[in-house]
């Protein structure tokens, strides 16, 4: 890939939930964020769910198999890893993950 | 080759299992089979009898089925009898006057009740009980009657004593014996079996010999004993044993015995080749089978015989255990100890009314009978004992002796037992055809259950097939982990009760103290399931948001496009013309398809996440409250209009509807629970197929439990009758709460109540008799919660911080391009994806 990336601010930090997810729009991109509280750190990982061709990762539950962090899309329920974007159900599927972080009081990714 | 003229005499219990097994045999083809049914109705199950007055109908009670024998070609005449036999030509004829031709016949012709030849036995309100149509005149004549008795404190007569007490007769037996159950139990059972009956009202009379049944002075009879003796009473039920139906094979020179009774031999033929006899009217080695398993087994080797096969009939177990008016009763093998140096061993508790009694060989070694009152829990270890011959412990008498010590109760271990160990006696289970379930695929009791139908006769076998499918999985190397997920080492009932006993109010507390790992999609909504019926916090506190699923989270139900449907609470289906106006009002206004539910209330679907807030303030503003349809919890209270409006209704269904819905709305649940109530037993709310269902009676309320419609439909099961409205909202508290503590992750009643150990009994104790002593706490509980009820679509309008999250974008006010309807029969409805390439349009207009 050539394209530049650029740490993009997308919100505050005070809009993220804890243990939950928000979806944030960086030009035409649906990005779903997710705040882990136990490690203080953001994840930003694809809003469409591949599986049910809705926008709505960013609406599921969030936890851990193993060492894995992962959300569960709230239509069929596949799980996705919050850090990488690959799909723990289907190795065939892998979703657009980007690095995130916060940065005084703003959330940032690298898009 | 021609086929065989095969004629059955009968459409009894046993006869239908005769035409199962020829069906069975897979050779119905060889056989051209004419059945005679004297009664107007195809076969019933006779031994649940009573039932028939605690709420089934002659539906539930049937086992024969026109359109299944039609479907196995079979010629089935009802309402027809068999008179004659003309051996000769090999003929039969009919009361009808019909002539057939038979190459075999089975007389499956079954008892008929014996009436002690008294003076006066034959008054009118003087009946027996036996079949439908007795049951219906039963009925009939309790209507006028305030006092009824039976003669004969047998098995059967104690079945008719339950069935006067539900009809609401003052109920009293009369026994020639000196005790109940003179066959089955010896002194000491039948003393406590008495001394529990008289305690549920029922007055037994032992050591009577009635004389003369004239008219009486207060009731319509008085019963004239040896003694000098009267009883008076409105209605007699003669249950003084059974007679085999032998008739036929009389007048056609059959051999009988001398006490009545078709002589067989092991291939159940009589004296004749070409016929054979089986159930109540065969006597084999001199000897009747009046239960129905043995009948069973001889219209098996019937068919076996008939097609080639060489099982043979050997006698049978008489051992019983059942449940008379509530009371455990169990007689196993030599009970009363005739076997040449038998030894006994007796243990009675007055205080907790148990008895019983083991009747050992005289080395001490085998097991040769046993008697058990009051506590038949050792039923099926210790049948398994008699009838393989298994050796004893050394103390056998650990066997009936109370567990008191956290040493593990001297069970059989099921290792023990032999592969042709009977399991189940009803449906003839051994132990190598649960093993060969396993073997074919079955993981779980529920899987070997329903291939095998092991105990799902009188049920008396589900603690033994339990122990036995258990220790089969572990052997295979199945590990049956229980546990919820890999975050909590433990199951779904232990996590409920660490919440509760700790008094944990959070999903972190309880991760930090008891689990691992971040939680998942598993762990998460079960605990915040837990925390909600246990504390009934709002759902989206900053501790408790991260727990809930998608519907939860956004009070609404999420549909394929990510768009949510929006369903308000309409309380017993009643809606006034104003709110539905509102509903009209609403939907049109932001574009919503509409659609009513099954559980009366009206569903609208499309409305996106950024338009929840505004559509509830309308719905609140008119007086709405949410409706829960995205939670486990409470959805509906379903009714039909009642004795307000409907010209059969007998009680105010809508009314009670509206109290329960509003009583328990908002109760979290490991699933969703619907209720209905109906006000007759025309049941058009169809409350039997609920969780919890209520039909008005002229004297209360029924109540039937565990019901359930979708994939897999229960018949809710009949839990109590004629209730007051108190003791219903009672029941109801109760039963809910022990559900919340003790069912599965996600597990409906329906299969909650198929996996209880003791099932529906087991569960009455606990509710009724309050066996666990958990009554009264259940209903504590259960009133925090009615307390603490909110609506949660008020509470989160007032919360500018719950609503931040209810917007699509974070960062914008765009909708989700995504979202796209195409218009059809009026309404919207999702694009399909090609649809959507196509269209590649504006999302539909947004409503400001």
């Amino acid at each position: 890939m050539t394209t530049t990336k650029h740490w993009t601010a997308v919100c505050s930090q005070n809009d993220l939930i804890a243990d939950s997810g928000i979806c944030a729009l960086v030009a035409d991109t649906q990005v779903a964020l997710f705040y882990v509280k136990k490690q203080q750190a953001v994840f930003a990982i694809a809003n469409h769910d591949p599986f049910s061709q809705a926008n709505v990762l960013s609406r599921g539950l969030i936890g851990s198999k193993g060492d894995d962090l992962f959300v569960a899309s709230p239509v069929y329920k596949q799980h996705f890893c919050l850090k990488t974007g690959r799909c723990l159900d289907d190795e065939n599927t892998r979703i657009q993950a980007w690095p995130a972080r916060i940065e005084q009081g703003q959330v940032e990714v690298l898009i | 080759m021609s086929k065989t003229k095969l004629v059955i005499a009968g459409n009894g219990m046993v006869g239908h299992q005769f035409l199962q097994s020829l069906a069975d045999s897979g050779q119905l083809d060889n056989f051209e089979v004419t059945v005679f049914c004297e009664e107007s109705r195809l076969a019933y199950d006779r031994v649940h009898l009573s039932a028939y007055f605690s709420g089934a109908t002659a539906e539930d009670l049937a086992m024969g089925n026109a359109d299944l024998y039609r479907s196995w070609g079979l010629n089935v005449l009802t309402g027809e009898t068999v008179t004659g036999i003309d051996r000769g030509y090999k003929s039969v004829t009919t009361d009808k006057g019909r002539e057939l031709s038979y190459d075999k016949l089975v007389l499956a012709t079954g008892s008929y009740p014996f009436v002690p030849p008294v003076p006066g036995h034959d008054r009118q309100q003087c009946l027996v009980y036996r079949t439908i149509d007795d049951l219906d005149a039963i009925a009939e004549a309790a209507k006028k009657s305030r006092v009824g008795t039976v003669v004969g404190g047998g098995l059967l007569g104690l079945e008719a004593a339950k069935a006067l007490t539900d009809l609401g007769l003052e109920t009293h037996v009369v026994e020639f014996a000196p005790r109940l159950m003179a066959v089955q139990l010896d002194n000491g059972g039948g003393a406590m079996l008495r001394q529990k009956i008289e305690a549920l009202g029922v007055s037994v009379h032992t050591q009577k010999n009635t004389q003369l049944i004239d008219d009486g002075e207060e009731c319509f009879h008085k019963m004239n004993f040896a003694d000098g003796e009267v009883l008076e009473t409105d209605l007699i039920l003669f249950s003084a044993g059974i007679r085999p139906r032998d008739e036929l094979a009389r007048e056609s020179d059959l051999e009988v015995g001398e006490r009545g009774g078709i002589v067989i031999n092991n291939n159940c033929q009589t004296s004749d080749p070409s016929i054979y006899a089986i159930g109540e009217c065969a006597l084999w080695n001199k000897q009747i089978f009046g239960l129905v398993a043995p009948g069973n087994q001889m219209a098996k080797v019937a068919v076996s015989h008939l097609t080639g096969g060489s099982d043979s009939f050997t006698g049978a177990d008489m051992s019983t255990k059942l449940k008379l008016m509530g009371v455990d009763v169990a007689s196993i093998g030599d009970a009363h100890g005739q076997t040449p140096g038998a030894r006994v061993y007796s243990f009675v508790d007055e205080r907790a009314e148990v008895y019983k009694k083991l009747v050992v060989s005289e080395d001490g070694k085998i097991l040769l009978g046993a008697i058990l009152v009051g506590d038949a829990e050792q039923y099926g270890t210790l049948l398994q004992y008699m009838l393989n011959g298994i050796h004893l412990p050394e103390y056998p008498d650990t066997l009936i002796l109370p567990n008191r010590g956290d040493d593990k109760q001297t069970g059989l271990g099921v290792a023990a037992l032999p592969e042709t160990a009977q399991i189940c006696s009803c449906h003839d289970v051994s132990k190598a055809d649960v093993r060969a379930a396993l073997d074919g695929g079955c993981c779980t009791l529920a899987d070997v259950k329903g291939s095998t139908k092991a105990a799902t006769g009188c049920g008396g076998c589900s603690a033994l097939l339990t122990d036995l499918v258990n220790h089969e999985l572990e052997e295979m190397g199945v590990e049956v982990n229980r546990d919820l997920c890999e975050h909590f080492p433990y199951t779904r009932q232990d996590l409920y009760n660490l919440i509760r006993i700790e008094e944990i109010r959070s999903f972190d507390e309880l991760l930090e103290k008891h689990g691992r790992g971040h939680g998942c999609e598993i762990c998460r909504p079960a605990v915040g399931s837990i925390l909600a019926s246990c504390w009934n916090d709002y759902i989206l506190t900053e501790q408790n948001v991260g727990l809930q699923d998608t519907n939860d989270t956004f009070m609404a139900n999420m549909q394929k496009d990510g768009t949510y449907s929006v369903v308000p609470r309409v309380a017993g289906g009643e809606i006034t013309a104003d709110k539905l106006i509102v509903l009209g009002q609403v939907a049109k206004k932001y574009n919503l398809y509409s659609k009513i539910t099954g559980g009366q209330r009206v569903d609208l679907f499309g409305a996106r996440l950024e338009q929840l807030p505004d559509i509830w303030q309308e719905l609140i503003d008119a007086g709405f409250e949410t409706g829960h349809a995205y939670g486990k919890s409470l959805r509906t209270v379903k009714s039909c209009v009642g004795s307000t409006w409907c010209r059969f209704g007998v009680d105010d269904s809508v009314g009670l509807a509206i109290d329960l819905e509003n009583r328990y709305k908002g109760l979290r649940a490991p699933h969703k629970i619907k209720f209905a109530v109906s006000g007759c037993t025309r049941e058009c709310a169809e409350a039997q197929s609920k969780d919890i269902g209520v039909i008005a009676t002229e004297k209360g309320w029924n109540l039937y439990v565990c019901g359930n419609g979708g994939m897999k439909p229960r018949h809710g099961d009949l839990f109590a009758t004629d209730l007051d409205r108190d003791t219903l909202i009672r029941y109801i508290d109760r039963i809910l709460m022990f559900y919340i503590k003790t069912a599965d992750r996600l597990q409906r009643t329906s299969v909650w109540m198929e996996n209880m150990e003791g099932g529906l009994d087991y569960l009455r104790q606990v509710i009724i008799n309050d066996s666990l002593s958990l009554g009264e706490e259940l209903e504590q509980q259960m009133a925090h919660v009615v307390a603490t009820y909110q609506c949660e679509w008020k509470t989160t309008l007032e919360s500018p911080q719950a609503l931040k999250r209810f917007r699509h974008f974070v960062n914008s006010e765009a909708p989700d391009s995504n979202v796209i309807f195409v218009e059809e029969r009026q309404q919207i409805r999702p694009a399909t994806p090609q649809e959507k390439a196509e269209v590649e349009a504006e999302p539909i207009k947004l409503v400001s």
